[in-house]
């Protein structure tokens, strides 16, 4: 019943296009306010909720009371702030069918306003323009966010495998532009010094602090997707990747579907770059290069580009591999390590981990004979 | 009123073009013409590259972003030999044949399994050129390796007039790189493999119902592809040099001339090229700290207008 309404609530011809293709994730809850049965949507949301959901985030909250500084900061707050940038490029890849390659691009473009507006070293002075800290991110945001959308703008106009080569002509040009430029960029150094600021008397630097900071814009980003999802935006996006003849035919406007898509996930990349370049206290040309462009295609791919939270798992793996993993072999040969488990993952489990999970699972609770 | 817009974007873009060349002369002749021959020099090493990007490309849909990692390898293969048998020619080959072979693995032991998966693919790719350039870093470490220039090209060209004097070895890339796409050319227009390789571009599924073995047809495509772009590493050993970080370089020159210049076109691949190396080599000499905003804006232009390329055609 409540899918019924659900559908005739919205756009119908989104949510059949959907349905068709995807009906599980679509209809597993009605979307709040849209039926108009609000007190029937909050039963199911809240039914929806399962132990695993309350086991994770207790977990990630209690978190830095059992854990170091080390892996409070290191491990939980990097994994965060990688993963909400891998999260931009789960929503537009896994769900707008558009293979980013510039979403650290579009995270590079707001670190690096940060750095320029706000305060970096001060042997990096002469760019910095040194404005409220407030001020600086807010700026910072919005042009990543513009970027974003212009590079969406570029890339919609041809599809498919065309995305990937677009997009990654766009971040490789803007490391080069920030490699060779001197006068904004400041060139092969960058900036240094970029910290987080003191909020009421809080030092967000310190490890606790900048954890929940992290945690509560990846929680935030997390469920802003989840609801996207199924607001009518998110419904009609799923449709244009699955049949955007279709959805056109339909009196959807493809392009702009796109674009705002590309700007949405340019928010959260946005967010997670501020984060990430205080976390890092510094950006640089190679906070943007390659290895990182490539990096995050990893983390979004090795967590399972089918679900949100496969764009954290990524992230946690990814940087416990980035930690731990080289200690085992050579310090140096971090590139081979992470490019073999990519490489196998690719091979083997396209879904990623989460793929994998629900392979294994599948193959050992149904019974034999059972539908997989 | 569409044709009126044509012209107004034609004189927009036109125009600027007109007074830089006739400033650029004006202002300083030699190294306008220098400049010239350099962005000439360096698109031949681009076409050669990316042709091979672009052949595979439009047979197979296969965006091999492992493309740069082939270039790279072929670049010290080449240095090697030309190091220790001093035969520039050798390494010619011999760069052409190390990336081909290992194209050609790559066709057989992994693309072959995963026909239609356009995205796979470009993951897999992507995971091979990690797994390449750590390697490459590994085996000959991170410092620059720069290659002699044969001892019939070495030493400079004089009494040019204009510009007095110009690298034998850079003005001997020009016909190497005419030459190549004539062979290409020829190759793909008169030979029966070229042929069936004209075809599958059109129409895949239609090749293969008429009887052509397909898988040895992109195998073969695969490899002669992989090869250009380790021919162009050997090339690029003596003309840029050979370090980590090339790899990504030529990957984006690639990148840009084929979107530049249409998918799948080696007549495109090569107008491409001249446009991105007559726009590298000219930002780098007028405007060195913003000469990649022209490659950007070129970029731009062309997706606005024609977002297949120039001579791109629906896929």
């Amino acid at each position: 019943m409540s899918a019924a309404n659900w559908r005739n609530a919205m756009n119908s011809g989104a949510g059949r296009a959907v349905m068709m293709n995807r009906g599980q994730a679509a209809v597993a809850l009605p979307l709040p306010g849209v039926g108009g049965n609000r007190g029937l949507s909050l039963i199911s949301l809240i039914s929806g909720i399962g132990a695993r959901h309350v086991v994770v985030l207790a977990f990630v909250l209690a978190y830095p009371w059992f854990a170091t500084p080390f892996f409070t900061f290191q491990i939980g707050a990097q994994s965060l702030a990688l993963g909400l940038i891998a999260l931009s490029l789960t929503f537009l890849g896994g769900y707008g069918g558009m293979v980013s390659l510039a979403q650290i691009t579009v995270a590079g473009i707001a670190g690096y306003g940060v750095a320029i507006f706000g305060a970096a070293s001060a042997a990096d002075a002469s760019i910095s323009l040194g404005w409220p800290w407030w001020v600086a991110v807010l700026i910072s945001i919005v042009i990543a966010t513009v970027g974003a959308a212009f590079i969406g703008w570029l890339s919609v106009r041809t599809e498919g495998i065309y995305t990937i080569m677009i997009t990654l002509a766009v971040g490789v040009a803007f490391y080069y532009l920030c490699l060779q430029n001197y006068s904004v960029f400041n060139g092969f150094q960058g900036f240094q010094r970029v910290h987080a600021p003191t909020v009421l008397g809080i030092n967000l630097r310190d490890p606790l602090p900048f954890y929940y900071l992290v945690l509560f814009w990846s929680l935030a980003g997390y469920f802003f997707v989840k609801y996207l999802l199924r607001a009518p935006f998110g419904i009609a996006l799923q449709g244009i990747r699955d049949n955007p003849r279709r959805m056109n035919a339909l009196g959807f406007n493809v392009t702009a579907h796109r674009i705002a898509a590309y700007a949405v996930a340019g928010v959260m990349a946005a967010v997670g770059g501020v984060l990430l370049v205080w976390y890092n206290g510094l950006i640089g040309p190679g906070s943007v290069g390659t290895s990182w462009i490539i990096n995050i295609l990893i983390i979004a791919v090795l967590g399972g580009m089918r679900h949100p939270i496969g764009a954290f798992l990524g992230a946690i793996v990814f940087v416990l591999l980035q930690t731990f993993a080289i200690d085992m072999f050579d310090r140096e040969r971090f590139n081979l390590v992470i490019g073999m488990v990519f490489l196998i993952i690719v091979l083997f489990s396209p879904d990623g981990l989460l793929g994998w999970w629900a392979g294994l699972k599948s193959r050992f609770l149904t019974p034999r004979g059972g539908v997989r | 009123m569409r044709k009126g817009w044509k012209w107004f974007w034609t004189l927009v873009i036109g125009l600027p073009l007109i007074v830089f060349v006739i400033w650029g002369l004006w202002d300083n002749t030699r190294l306008f013409v220098v400049t010239f021959l350099n962005g000439m020099t360096l698109a031949s090493l681009y076409f050669i590259v990316a042709a091979g990007f672009t052949l595979v490309f439009g047979l197979m849909r296969n965006v091999n972003l492992a493309h740069g990692s082939l270039y790279l390898l072929g670049g010290y293969v080449g240095y090697l030999v030309a190091h220790y048998t001093g035969w520039f020619v050798l390494a010619l080959a011999a760069g052409f044949a190390v990336a081909a072979l290992v194209g050609l693995l790559m066709q057989v032991s992994v693309f072959r399994f995963m026909p239609g998966e356009d995205l796979r693919q470009t993951l897999v790719t992507i995971a091979l050129s990690i797994i390449i350039a750590d390697l490459l870093l590994w085996w000959l470490g991170g410092t620059v390796h720069q290659a002699d220039a044969p001892e019939l090209l070495s030493g400079p060209l004089r009494d040019i007039p204009l510009i007095k004097a110009y690298s034998k070895y850079r003005l001997a890339l020009l016909p190497i790189g005419i030459a190549i796409g004539v062979v290409l050319w020829l190759f793909l227009n008169r030979t029966r493999v070229g042929m069936m390789i004209r075809a599958g571009v059109d129409d895949r599924a239609m090749l293969s119902a008429a009887g052509v073995n397909v898988n040895v047809l992109f195998a073969v495509t695969f490899a002669i592809g992989a090869g250009l772009a380790g021919l162009g590493g050997v090339i690029g050993a003596v003309e840029l040099s050979m370090a980590p970080g090339e790899d990504v370089r030529l990957l984006l020159a690639s990148l840009i001339v084929v979107i530049i210049g249409g998918m799948g076109s080696v007549v495109g691949a090569a107008l491409g090229a001249s446009i991105l190396g007559l726009a590298e080599t000219y930002g780098l000499a007028y405007a060195p700290t913003y000469s990649v905003v022209f490659t950007f804006v070129i970029l731009v232009l062309v997706l606005a207008f024609r977002p297949r390329g120039f001579l791109g055609r629906p896929a």
